[in-house]
């Protein structure tokens, strides 16, 4: 895991970052101005990411642990995103009923932001 | 069901190429209109196009010839007869204009059968009231920022401001015309086919302007009904014991400024929320309704839309995730 997250570090290219999460980062793009998430992070390059209640995801791709928790692999990540409740029970980011794939697509988008 | 929204060009989802096009309508108010802004713009480029041809032909005739006599003007028999044409050929296109504009400025005046309904629309810092009042106010009910009218038929819309000035546009349906405080003025448009129309307001009106934007929603007249008839209705009672506290923090946090009818939250100064769930966008168009964007809005809507009149809420997660389940039971 710890390798993983390692090999992740600077590696934004589109090609690299959909081996590693087997996710599609212009889906997971769309995705994400779909569920608004931007209304609670500010992300880079994003028109309505400017969300002030949670972390801003500038840099998510380098980040070493995802919400204080869990190390920053893409299998955690997707776990998150689609339940970001059992992880950190009662923390102010809702499930928002993302599929696997979908929470892969989106996996794959925030590891192009480093 | 998703309808095609009609934005001007882009055929249908929820597509933002061209939000604000006004070449292509669908109605009765806007149709002669587009029409004669079609008309008018052929009729200006031919007459540049004309005069250029001429005057470059007269400047470009004699050039070259060198010898300065040549340059003396023959005058030929009836040279005035050319000033007559043109004086004619310009009286015709001016005249002709002046006539097809006024014809169209009487042909959208107002609809040419009984309105089927009267909304009437108020514009606030930085989103837009709608209250459908008609002949029973029994059976009045007030939303917002997505208005729906009955596809096929004429509807006036009676427009006022409650702070300052805004403007009701929507391109593809109807012209402009003034939301101003302590008046009313009167528009009308007809949607020719089903769909979504996007329309803006236009007059600047604060910090926010730019984000003051509605939809109106052509529906079918069964399906129209189907939905003023919900949007009468009270709000259901919550079940789950998350939405019953939902509903508490709502009326203590909330309820000084949204009316959610059916419960004591009653306040006017923020939009009814009391059929939420059934509008597709939340902050005047500014995001999709979705469980995130609503999550992201309740919490710190300062960040979203910054200096809108509603404050940061910052209650802990669990009384977010409780407020959020509340607002989904409002359908
Ligand atoms: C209602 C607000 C809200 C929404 C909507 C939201 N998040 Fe979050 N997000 C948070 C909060 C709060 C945290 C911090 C959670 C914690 O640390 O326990 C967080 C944490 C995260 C993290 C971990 C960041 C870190 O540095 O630890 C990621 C990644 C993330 N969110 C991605 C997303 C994505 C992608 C979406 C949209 C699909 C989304 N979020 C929607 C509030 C939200
Ligand atoms: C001081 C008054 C005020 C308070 C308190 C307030 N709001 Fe608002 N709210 C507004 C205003 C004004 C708007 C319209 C903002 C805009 O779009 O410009 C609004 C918009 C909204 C919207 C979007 C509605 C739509 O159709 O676009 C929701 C949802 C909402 N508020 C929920 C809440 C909740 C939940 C609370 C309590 C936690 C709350 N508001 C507290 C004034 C308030
Ligand atoms: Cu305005």
């Amino acid at each position: 895991m710890a390798l993983a997250a390692v090999a992740l570090a600077g590696c934004n290219e589109r090609a690299k970052t959909e081996v590693h999460t087997g996710g599609d980062p212009g889906r997971g793009s769309l995705l994400v101005d779909e569920e608004a998430c931007g209304s609670c992070h500010v992300i880079p390059d994003k028109a309505q990411g400017n969300g002030l209640v949670g972390p801003p995801l500038a840099g998510i791709a380098r980040r070493a642990v995802i919400a204080g928790l869990l190390p920053n692999t893409p299998d955690n990540m997707t776990r998150w995103l689609q339940s970001p409740q059992s992880v950190v029970p009662g923390n102010a980011m809702p499930n928002m009923g993302l599929t696997q794939q979908q929470a892969r697509d989106i996996t794959a988008y925030l590891y192009t932001l480093d | 069901m998703l309808q095609p929204l009609h934005n001007g060009g882009a055929p249908t989802g929820m597509s933002p190429d061209w939000p604000m096009g006004f070449l292509h309508t669908y109605g009765p108010r806007a149709d002669p209109v587009t029409g004669l802004a079609w008309g008018l713009s052929i009729i200006s480029i031919a007459v540049v196009v004309i005069v250029t041809v001429l005057v470059l032909t007269g400047v470009l005739r004699r050039a070259g010839r060198g010898e300065v006599a040549a340059l003396r003007p023959v005058r030929g028999e009836g040279g005035m007869q050319w000033i007559y044409i043109g004086l004619a050929l310009t009286l015709v296109a001016l005249l002709g204009s002046l006539v097809w504009t006024v014809t169209v400025l009487a042909e959208v005046d107002s609809p040419a059968s009984k309105p089927a309904l009267t909304i009437q629309v108020t514009g606030h810092q930085w989103w837009w009231e709608a209250t459908y009042s008609g002949d029973d106010p029994s059976r009045a009910f007030t939303t917002a920022n997505e208005i729906h009218i009955p596809v096929g038929q004429p509807v006036m819309v009676k427009l006022t401001g409650a702070d300052v000035i805004h403007s009701f546009w929507i391109p593809t349906l109807t012209g402009k015309t003034d939301a101003i405080p302590g008046r009313t003025n009167v528009a009308w448009l007809q949607a020719d086919q089903p769909g979504v129309y996007r329309g803006q307001c236009t007059e600047y009106c604060g910090q926010q302007h730019a984000h003051m934007a509605m939809y109106v929603i052509a529906d079918p007249p069964a399906a129209f009904q189907a939905w003023a008839a919900q949007q009468r209705q009270p709000a259901a009672q919550p079940a789950a014991p998350q939405q019953v506290m939902g509903e508490q923090v709502f009326v203590q946090q909330c309820g000084a400024c949204h009316t959610v009818r059916g419960t004591p939250a009653g306040g006017v100064v923020g939009p009814d929320l009391t059929h939420l769930m059934s509008r597709r966008t939340i902050g005047a168009g500014l995001l999709p309704n979705t469980v995130g964007a609503l999550s992201g809005w309740i919490e710190n809507p300062q960040a979203m839309k910054p200096g809108v009149l509603m404050p940061p809420t910052k209650v802990a997660p669990v009384q977010l995730a409780a407020l959020r389940a509340y607002l989904e039971t409002l359908r």
